[in-house]
């Protein structure tokens, strides 16, 4: 039944409540992805939107404690991070984290390996790594060297939305990809964005920035404080947040209201939650 | 022993996750592990008295100086306790009335593949040793048991004057350079397993590089114990020559018993002035094993050595490759790997002494403990006084992969010069649940992210063995992992 209201988004989620350590700090979040949409989810620090992807991507340290994902109309909540990996979803990490002695080459091998359950054969990989590292601007000394190990905030971000290339994902979570870049690499991931995403794909962009979205237009974009979507609108709605600030919101919303409406039990524990990993 | 003492604190997820018991090593027995009959030559009793040691130098006709220093040696044996360190349980469980210490499997080593007896050839074949001579290799030596049963060379090598044959060839064929420089290293009073090997040594290599000699390829020896209650003892040598270059590579296994069999090997490098001697051991003996070798280099005026040792088999292996830095401009390194598994100790390390001035040193060494494995770096750096402006660099890290595994570090240093530099450094650390999470987000199963990540782990070690050899032993590592994620 739930299924049919899908109809026409490759990815949903409904109703997601995410506990970390026994303490909701998402409460309730649907969001819905149509093929070829580009979607924000902009709030500030602490609001529960790296929470939030990870979780759909499938962190086992955070605990879905309602709620059910779908992507490409199949329902994934309860899936294991590499089997939606597999299915086509793609979360690019706002903190990367490094992995000695493992080069960037032979991880984006294993992963597109495993994305398209064959062997690519090693002579095709290393023409389409070469492709995509011109497309994005990545030195050629990158492959060989080990994942994220002594690279800077935005090499980490070039190899993310790299790997991002490489793996062609159904959906994207992209998670502060623009944080830490400075305007050059801005412009490289938001081209790297927009040149990734077609038709049959779509992104949801967490930011707390309107940075890369003057960059990367959205169809929508979606406020999150506190756990919950407190607005949602067009993208005149980044305009908005940036020469008025989240405590607009706040206002408009009616803030208080907010923790007061918060369900039995989180209630007690419903200051600002600080999560943000 | 107490196992458990010094665990530390898995992480929350670690705990979560159901760990079912991993057979370590499981298929070892099929891979490796097989046996052949024993249809030997000859095979001696079991028990270790003079006799024995009379027994095994009159079969090889050796010299009387050579007779005399494995009695000696046999006394000296018999006479030194046991180690006090280590895994002194296990040490003291071995009975060595309950060993064979000399068998002959051939009447006549084989100089081709065809002269070797084709049960032993089937063997190697299985462990694919003839392959690996005509792809990549200068010369192979096969031991089975005791002795040395096929040995190869390549032409050129013997027509630059390169001398590449087992122990026994080289007392008979060279006496001279034996004489001088056998057990000048390491003196069977070093040690009770080196006396223990300097009384019934049998088999091992004696390698001889003249002059500005480079050998580029590779040589290679193997070892194969098959007997039960076998206790393999080769001496090996190796003399690089002013200028000269040579890397020699050892490999071993043996077939799985209840029992225990030992292997105690005496390993003598001499690195004459500006001589390079590369030493690459991937020792993989089966899980019954007793492992206790001495492994020591003398590196004289700019001359380099390099210890690169794996370890991945063994009940225990007690092993510190050694270097010593005698000459101005020496240079040492040792690079070692040790995986511990289930019911393994690998009480591994290294050793540094500088005992001339402008040395360097470099000891890296990486363990993984795994399934109640034990691993121990236990290392020596000594700086003599005068040996001014030395360098010793010293690193450990540790990879703990569950709960109930162990790992320690026992580093001595023994400084008495005050012109050194001195870097150590030892690190614990486990898989962390972000890095699984992360390369499981890209599409790996938590399988291969572990597995992805024990090999990058230990990828400063891997990328220094020849391609061949870092294919098989990641290979190795992915078997050892297999079955331990829930």
């Amino acid at each position: 039944m739930r299924k049919a209201d899908r109809k026409g988004a490759i990815f949903a989620c409904e109703d997601v409540h995410i506990a970390v350590q026994g303490k909701e700090v998402v409460r309730g979040v649907s969001i819905e992805l149509r093929a070829g949409e580009k979607v924000a989810l902009m709030g500030p620090n602490g609001s529960g939107k790296s929470t939030l992807v990870s979780t759909l991507m499938g962190n086992p340290a955070y605990e879905l404690t309602q709620g059910r994902i779908w992507l490409a109309g199949e329902e994934i909540t309860g899936l294991p991070a590499d089997e939606r990996a597999r299915r086509g979803l793609f979360l690019a990490f706002q903190y990367p984290v490094a992995i000695p002695g493992v080069s960037v080459a032979n991880v984006i091998r294993a992963a597109v390996n495993a994305r398209r359950g064959t062997d690519v054969p090693i002579r095709e990989f290393r023409k389409e790594l070469a492709e995509a590292m011109a497309l994005l601007g990545v030195e050629s000394s990158f492959p060989g060297r080990s994942l994220n190990e002594g690279f800077s905030g935005g090499e980490k971000k070039r190899i993310e939305v790299l790997q991002m290339a490489m793996l062609k994902p159904v959906v994207a979570l992209m998670d502060e990809t623009d944080s830490g870049l400075d305007i050059d690499a801005l412009r490289t991931v938001a081209h790297g964005i927009n040149s990734v995403c077609g038709q049959a794909s779509a992104v949801l962009l967490v930011t707390h920035y309107q940075r890369l979205l003057n960059h990367v237009m959205p169809d929508r974009v979606h406020v999150l404080m506190e756990g919950r979507i407190v607005e949602s609108g067009g993208a005149d709605l980044v305009g908005k947040l940036e020469s008025l600030g989240y405590d607009w919101i706040e206002k408009e919303s009616n803030g208080p209201d907010l923790v007061t409406s918060v369900p039995d039990g989180a209630a007690a524990k419903a200051e600002r939650p600080g999560v943000e990993r | 022993m107490d196992e458990r003492k010094q665990v530390a604190q898995a992480p929350t997820a670690e705990a979560r996750r159901p760990r079912p018991e991993a057979d370590i090593r499981g298929d070892y027995a099929e891979k490796w592990g097989f046996r052949d009959p024993e249809e030997y030559f000859h095979k001696g009793r079991k028990g270790l008295d003079h006799e024995v040691v009379e027994m095994i130098s009159r079969m090889k006709k050796e010299p009387d100086w050579m007779r005399r220093l494995r009695h000696q040696a046999l006394d000296t044996f018999l006479e030194k306790p046991m180690p006090r360190w280590g895994n002194t349980a296990l040490l003291e469980s071995i009975d060595f009335e309950d060993i064979y210490y000399y068998i002959k499997p051939i009447e006549e080593r084989g100089r081709t593949w065809d002269d070797v007896p084709d049960g032993i050839k089937k063997t190697f074949d299985r462990l694919g040793i003839p392959e690996a001579e005509r792809k990549f290799l200068a010369g192979v030596s096969a031991q089975y048991e005791s002795e040395v049963v096929y040995h190869s060379v390549q032409e050129n090598l013997t027509k630059q004057g390169v001398l590449f044959m087992d122990m026994d060839s080289g007392l008979r064929e060279h006496p001279e350079i034996v004489e001088r420089y056998f057990a000048t290293v390491i003196p069977p009073k070093d040690n009770k397993f080196a006396a223990l090997n300097s009384a019934v040594w049998s088999g091992g290599s004696f390698i001889y590089v003249p002059p500005d000699t480079k050998v580029e390829m590779p040589l290679q020896a193997y070892f194969r114990i098959n007997a039960e209650k076998m206790g393999q003892f080769e001496r090996t040598l190796i003399i690089a020559d002013r200028g000269s270059r040579v890397h020699y590579i050892e490999g071993c296994t043996a077939p799985v018993y209840s029992t225990d069999s030992l292997h105690s090997a005496v390993v003598e490098l001499i690195a004459m002035e500006g001589a390079y001697i590369r030493y690459t051991t991937i020792q993989n003996w089966s899980n019954n094993i007793y492992n206790l070798v001495t492994k020591r280099a003398v590196a004289h005026r700019n001359a380099v050595v390099e210890w690169v040792d794996g370890n991945i088999g063994s009940r225990l292996t007690m092993k510190y490759p050694c270097v010593y830095l005698a000459g101005e401009g020496a240079r040492g390194e040792i690079l070692s790997v040790a995986f511990a598994g289930k019911g393994q100790h690998q009480d591994a390390g290294a050793k540094v002494i500088h005992a001339a001035p402008n040395t360097s040193s470099t000891v890296t060494s990486k363990s993984i403990s795994k399934d109640g494995g034990r691993s121990s770096y236990r290392g020596l750096a000594k700086v003599h006084k005068g040996a001014t402006n030395c360098k010793v660099s010293v690193q450990c890290d540790a990879l703990i992969l569950d709960s109930i595994s162990r790992s320690d570090t026992y580093p001595t240093m023994e400084i008495e010069e005050d012109d050194v530099r001195m870097e150590h450094e030892a690190r614990v650390s486990r898989i962390g649940d972000e890095q699984i999470f992360y390369l499981m987000s890209r599409g790996l199963s938590e399988q291969s992210a572990r597995t992805l990540i024990v090999n990058g782990f230990i990828e400063a070690f891997t990328k220094e063995l020849p391609m061949e050899y870092a294919v098989e032993l990641n290979r190795l590592i992915e078997m050892e992992l297999e079955g331990s994620v829930g």
